[in-house]
């Protein structure tokens, strides 16, 4: 197993530390509290000749973004971060990155959104990128900011995968406090995530399309693929935290990260750096022999679904702590955490994925629905969610 | 055909998606009127339209009908009528 060095840095320059290391080609930012620190180190380490890579300054965050998917698209490992507003203002080429699967790593160093204006930290920002298909990796701590950040190339750009990665991480806990940060060599780094190689590229000697139109024969059907790489990302981010923690031994889970669960009775549920508080309120707690455990949700999307059945399955009570609100209905973690037990007894649920793109869907489609829904209060089970109707297999 | 990752394809994807089948009015020229200044030509969106011989030539493989050729024409040359398919 390397081992690295340990320093006292803010949690910003640990994340520009793992850009570094990730010879990282091109990076385009523009300056947002709390992730202007990240965007100022990395400009140093580019302008000082630590980093070699093409820095971009832009006019604001949607140029940022589209500048790094245009530099990804054409093989280059690239980069960019932001915080509120500034993520917001991503939102749209985020989408198109996803759709056309390409690994950008992104940090969302999380902030609220406004109104009310506020620099201060939840996940407001970030979990409104619940659907864009990007793959949402929430970070605790300053080192786990630095492992993910280079587990997140990894994951991304693997070829079973080619997804975008938002790294959410808190303003301020995490990007203003300085912690102690291990950080690994580089020839370890490399030996551990070796350059990207894209499966296609925009190359004006071999001239593609990406981004093509599609049409109510075919969106659902792409629709479907992207699903289906989602659920697959699962298995690597799990693979990938395993291989860092084998080379590295940095352990901060895989898709989730349970914490003294084995005998809890109540288990709280959390994500980014409101886990190590939990963390510590547990400790105490058992100290006086409550037994409380907490499951850290590291993968928010995909959505570990089954693990998180695994874990609390073995409670009797859950507490979901969310640093976001759907207004008008709670908080986005609590119910997908709720959905994802909600099969464990009463009515069951079954999921449809109707009318994307413009598919039809008939009186004989909805028929269709009720008679699954009878069979399955019949008894049979249910073999795949969602279902998505109409589908046209031959494409796929 | 099968869609691949990111339903990346060849180059020229415009080119083969034909979308005269969208069109509900067809632009009709009339090469008594026309005198192939080449207005319609620099207003038309899709790109549909050339000037051969100082007559306005309309491609309908692309037309999609938008109609702006004929409002813009200053002679009056091009008139939309209803597309029977």
């Amino acid at each position: 197993m390397t081992m690295g060095t340990k320093r006292v840095m803010e949690g910003s320059m640990a994340i520009a530390e793992a850009i570094k290391a990730a010879r990282v080609q091109v990076i385009s930012a523009y300056p947002i509290t709390p992730q202007t620190h990240v965007a100022e180190f990395l400009a140093e380490m580019v302008a000082n000749g630590e980093l070699e890579a093409e820095y971009l300054k832009v006019d604001a965050e949607f140029s940022a973004a589209s500048v790094v998917f245009g530099s990804a698209a054409t093989g280059a490992r690239s980069y960019t971060a932001s915080s509120s507003q500034g993520l917001l203002l991503m939102t749209e080429v985020l989408y198109n990155m996803a759709g056309m699967r390409i690994p950008v790593v992104i940090t969302g160093m999380n902030r609220s959104v406004s109104t009310p204006v506020s620099i201060q930290p939840d996940h407001q920002d970030t979990i409104t990128f619940r659907d864009t298909g990007m793959i949402q990796l929430y970070v605790e701590d300053s080192q786990d900011a630095y492992n993910t950040h280079i587990q997140a190339f990894k994951i991304g750009e693997d070829r079973d995968i080619l997804l975008p990665v938002l790294v959410a991480a808190d303003g301020w806990t995490i990007s203003h406090t300085f912690e102690p940060v291990e950080t690994f060599p580089q020839e370890e780094i490399d030996a551990f995530l070796p350059p990207y190689n894209p499966l296609y590229k925009l190359d004006p000697k071999e001239p593609v399309t990406f981004g093509a139109i599609a049409m109510a024969h075919n969106l659902m059907e792409f629709r479907y693929l992207h699903h289906q790489v989602m659920h697959h990302a699962k298995k690597k981010v799990e693979e990938v935290a395993r291989e860092f923690k084998e080379r590295f031994g940095q352990d901060y889970g895989g898709l989730i990260q349970e914490y003294r669960t084995d005998d809890a009775e109540v288990i709280l549920v959390a994500m980014g750096s409101l886990v190590g508080t939990l963390k510590d309120a547990v400790d105490e707690m058992r100290e006086t022999g409550t037994r409380v455990g907490v499951l850290k949700i590291r993968c928010y999307r995909p959505f570990p679904d089954e693990e998180i059945r695994r874990v609390l399955s073995r409670a009797r009570t859950v507490c979901v702590l969310d640093r976001s609100i759907s207004q008008g209905y709670g908080g986005p973690l609590t119910i997908d955490v709720k959905a994802a037990l909600h099969n464990q007894r009463g009515p069951q649920v079954l999921s449809f994925m109707a009318g994307l793109g413009g598919k039809d869907v008939t009186i004989e489609s909805v028929k269709g629905i009720v008679e699954k829904a009878q069979k399955v209060a019949d008894g049979i089970p249910v073999d795949e969610e969602p279902e998505f109707v109409n589908m046209n297999w031959n494409i796929v | 055909m099968k869609l691949n990752v990111g339903a990346v394809c060849g180059p020229g994807g415009s080119k083969k998606n034909k979308t005269g089948h969208w069109r509900s009015f067809r632009p009709k020229v009339d090469p008594e009127a026309c005198n192939g200044c080449g207005i319609c030509f620099m207003y038309c969106p899709d790109a549909s339209i050339k000037i051969v011989d100082k007559i306005c030539i309309i491609d309908y493989e692309y037309c999609k009908g938008c109609g702006i050729c004929a409002h813009e024409c200053p002679r009056d040359a091009i008139t939309m009528e209803e597309e029977r398919k």
